[in-house]
């Protein structure tokens, strides 16, 4: 990396042909050092199918020891934990909107519907219930006077992106950042000084240094467990499956397939965020699945690693440093050597 | 507590939080109840006008059916439109049209960083100082002006070694400070500045002590010339520091900020030097304090321009504030220096002190904007929704003009 800094582009980031710092990268484990590593492993999360049970942030908390950082009641739907940060790797966001999901019909006028007499019509015993006419409404009744009977509920657990290129990672002054041998990013806990500069750094907000202690933290993607051959916790205490863990080409694959059925199903917002190898930090390992604007959600709409710019910053840094020493000898240069006789002569 | 909703008028939150009324009180009407502002303007909807923070909702459009937001229910979004007329500045156009844009109920994307503004202002501020005071002490130095070179070595000396201090404060593990100089990453600017440091420090310390003692003159006059090497290098690399990352008014303005901070040290340096130097010496540095604020002011301009919507956390706030009060110092500084401090040695000083007041505010200014940009979420993603717009127009203009050759009706209606 160091030697391939000075070629950069600004626009692309190509180093002398190698995508260090921006743009798709193939084989991130492998341009960090590792050798005969495992493929890149990530999360696909699928927000389509959260029901904002919140058993990640819980697994996760409990896998990783993570201190308590506040239960509040923060009048953000059912969000408690508020976003991510030093002590919250897993974070699950409500967001209550007025728009049908797909061709669900959330306007249905159920009022005229008397349930007790549905169910007194459903004969007991053995015989199955048939379906009956009145209990499924033909037509969307219409909405109620306040327009507010349309509500879809839209649950997303965030998480760490473990980005392709990873700004928190490259701008880390002691190396406690690095790469794995599975593609994620993790903090060395026993190096990392507290500097804080990752913070600041992370396009998406995640890493934070806990207060008392200094250091920063994030999600490791259970580091541990990769280790072990085992799935993280958060995955693996998804009661719907809308956190996958998998190498991510597959997560790719399947995403895409999600989003085309859930588009045929009607549901014209699905979208995918982070997919895409070729944006701004050169594809997440882990992205989602969205059903609205990212920044519904309170992610960036078009992250680009900072360090991307970084050849350009220290060519104007250069530039700066070397009209500063121009410019001082130009003056002195200008006023020439001082005699006490000349001065005195002058005044 | 008491048994009359009225006593608890303008209390506001604080009744929320009271678990224990009498039930009478409970079950008045809640709608009456918050018009008054006796109970919290918390639905089941979430927070009404409570919290200045989180005033952008989410889904983007206004679900109230224009009816306002007191009172109205529904999860809806409120666009940011509607308040900025109010807090814009008498007789003042916006630079840019109000904004809008949907957040998660206008919580800040980014994280911020937990560096104190002390520490790290001060950090690039002394960091400035000793820099741009090395060259100018070198300088001195060359052309025989002993006064203001060795007041200048000793300005930097102390600088350094206070801008050091400053940055091992605000490490979250001070003893960890080592650390710094395990690997050396140029991807990553506080790695290279520690190096710097690690290299200028002792430069300059060695220049200090030298002119001050008046031994070792061969070793001192080779470790000031070191310095005033490094120098530059050191008062402008903190530019890189703080545009590496994604806080948008720092990232955004790379290519200006540097010239702000070396115009800004400069600034700063001159004025230590007419603070310190006979008027028969201060010549360079009048000249010198004139040329930096020149630099340091345009510079910032031509960053405001550059950041359209952003440049407000430079112009309003804290960072307003502070940006505000360095330009009117480094006016009356530079002024003086041109003016007066030839003559004066009295003006001098008071020049050289605002020169240094100015630069120390420029860095709080740039400190204080780049946390509010980090803070508001709109900073964040109205710049980067525009620029995904106007990818996808080019997108669709590239495939439009292939198709049509030139469709002059699409463009105009953009």
């Amino acid at each position: 990396m160091t030697d391939s800094l000075t070629g950069g582009g600004s626009t692309g980031g190509s180093l002398v042909g190698r995508n260090l710092l921006a743009g798709a990268e193939d084989d991130p484990a492998g341009d960090a050092g590792h050798t005969g590593h495992p493929p890149r492993v990530g999360f696909f999360t699928d927000t389509s199918v959260c029901i904002g049970c919140k058993a990640c942030e819980v697994a996760c908390k409990e896998w990783n020891a993570i201190p308590e950082d506040g239960l509040d009641l923060t009048g953000m739907s059912y969000d408690n934990s508020q976003g991510l940060g030093a002590s919250t790797w897993r974070h699950v966001a409500f967001i209550e909107q007025s728009k049908p999901l797909g061709h669900a019909h959330a306007d249905v006028d159920h009022s005229g519907t008397d349930v007790l007499a549905l169910a007194a019509e459903i004969p007991t015993g053995s015989a199955a219930a048939q379906p009956h006419a009145a209990g499924a409404p033909d037509a969307p009744g219409p909405p109620e006077a306040d327009g507010r009977t349309e509500l879809r509920w839209l649950m997303s657990s965030d998480v760490c992106k473990h980005c392709t290129h990873a700004a928190c990672l490259d701008v880390c002054p002691t190396g406690s950042l690095f790469r794995t041998e599975f593609g994620t990013v993790v903090v060395q806990e026993d190096i990392c000084n507290g500097c804080g500069y990752c913070v600041p750094a992370c396009p998406y907000g995640v890493i934070e240094q806990r207060p008392h202690d200094g250091r920063a933290f994030k999600c490791t993607m259970c580091y541990d467990r990769l280790g072990a051959g085992q799935e993280p916790a958060c995955a693996k205490a998804c009661p719907t499956d809308s956190i996958q863990f998998g190498p991510l080409d597959e997560l790719r694959e399947r995403a895409e397939a999600r989003v085309t059925q859930l588009r045929e199903a009607g549901v014209s917002d699905a979208r995918l965020y982070g997919h895409d190898p070729d944006d701004g930090v050169g594809g997440d390992g882990a992205f989602f699945l969205l059903l609205d604007d990212p920044e519904v959600y309170g992610l960036p709409p078009d992250p680009v690693v900072t360090t991307r710019d970084l050849p350009d910053m220290w060519r104007h840094a250069g530039a700066a440093a070397l009209a500063l020493l121009g410019g001082l000898a130009a003056v002195f240069a200008a006023h020439g050597r001082s005699t006490a006789t000349t001065r005195r002569f002058r005044r | 507590m008491s048994g009359d909703a009225d006593a608890h008028r303008g209390q506001g939150e604080d009744v929320r939080h009271n678990g224990h009324r009498p039930y009478g009180e409970i079950y008045e009407d809640p709608a009456r109840l918050r018009r008054d502002g006796s109970i919290s303007d918390v639905t089941k909807d979430g927070v009404r006008g409570e919290r200045p923070g989180r005033a952008a909702l989410v889904g983007g459009h206004d679900l109230t059916g224009g009816r306002g937001e007191r009172g109205a229910a529904g999860s809806g979004g409120r666009h940011r439109g509607g308040r900025a007329g109010r807090k814009r500045r008498k007789g003042e156009q916006p630079m840019v049209p109000e904004a809008e844009f949907t957040s998660y109920y206008g919580r800040p994307v980014l994280n911020q960083p937990a560096w104190k503004a002390q520490n790290i202002a001060g950090y690039f501020f002394l960091g400035g100082l000793a820099g741009a005071g090395s060259v100018l002490a070198a300088g001195a130095e060359l052309t025989g002006r002993p006064v203001m070179a060795r007041a200048l070595k000793v300005s930097s000396a102390a600088s350094i070694a206070g801008s050091a201090a400053a940055l091992i404060h605000d490490l979250g593990r001070p003893g960890r400070f080592v650390n710094m100089l395990r690997v050396f990453k140029p991807t990553s600017p506080m790695s290279v500045g520690s190096w710097l440091l690690a290299a200028y420090g002792p430069a300059a310390g060695t220049a200090g002590l030298c002119a001050a003692s008046g031994r070792l003159p061969r070793l001192g006059r080779t470790a000031s010339v070191g310095a005033a090497l490094l120098g530059p290098a050191v008062a402008a690399y903190t530019a890189v520091l703080a545009s590496d990352t994604a806080v948008p008014a720092w990232h955004d303005g790379y290519r200006e900020l540097p010239f702000v901070f070396v115009g800004s040290a400069a600034a700063a340096a001159s004025g230590a030097a007419l603070l310190a130097s006979p008027l028969a010496e201060n010549g360079p540095a009048r000249t010198a304090a004139l040329a930096g604020t020149a630099l340091e002011n345009a510079a910032v301009k031509t960053m405001e321009r550059r950041l359209g919507l952003v440049a407000e956390v430079y112009r309003e706030g804290g960072g307003g504030r502070w940006m505000r009060a360095a330009e009117a110092l480094s006016a009356a500084g530079a002024a003086g220096a041109a003016l007066l401090a030839g003559r004066s040695r009295v003006a001098a000083g008071v020049s050289g002190a605002a020169l240094l007041a100015a630069s120390a505010c420029t860095r709080l200014g740039v400190f204080q904007a780049g946390m509010a940009s980090s803070k508001d979420p709109k900073y964040t993603v109205v710049p980067q929704r525009e620029r995904l717009r106007a990818r996808e127009r080019e997108q669709q203009q590239s495939r439009a003009g292939a198709r049509h050759g030139a469709s002059d009706g699409e463009e105009a209606r953009d």
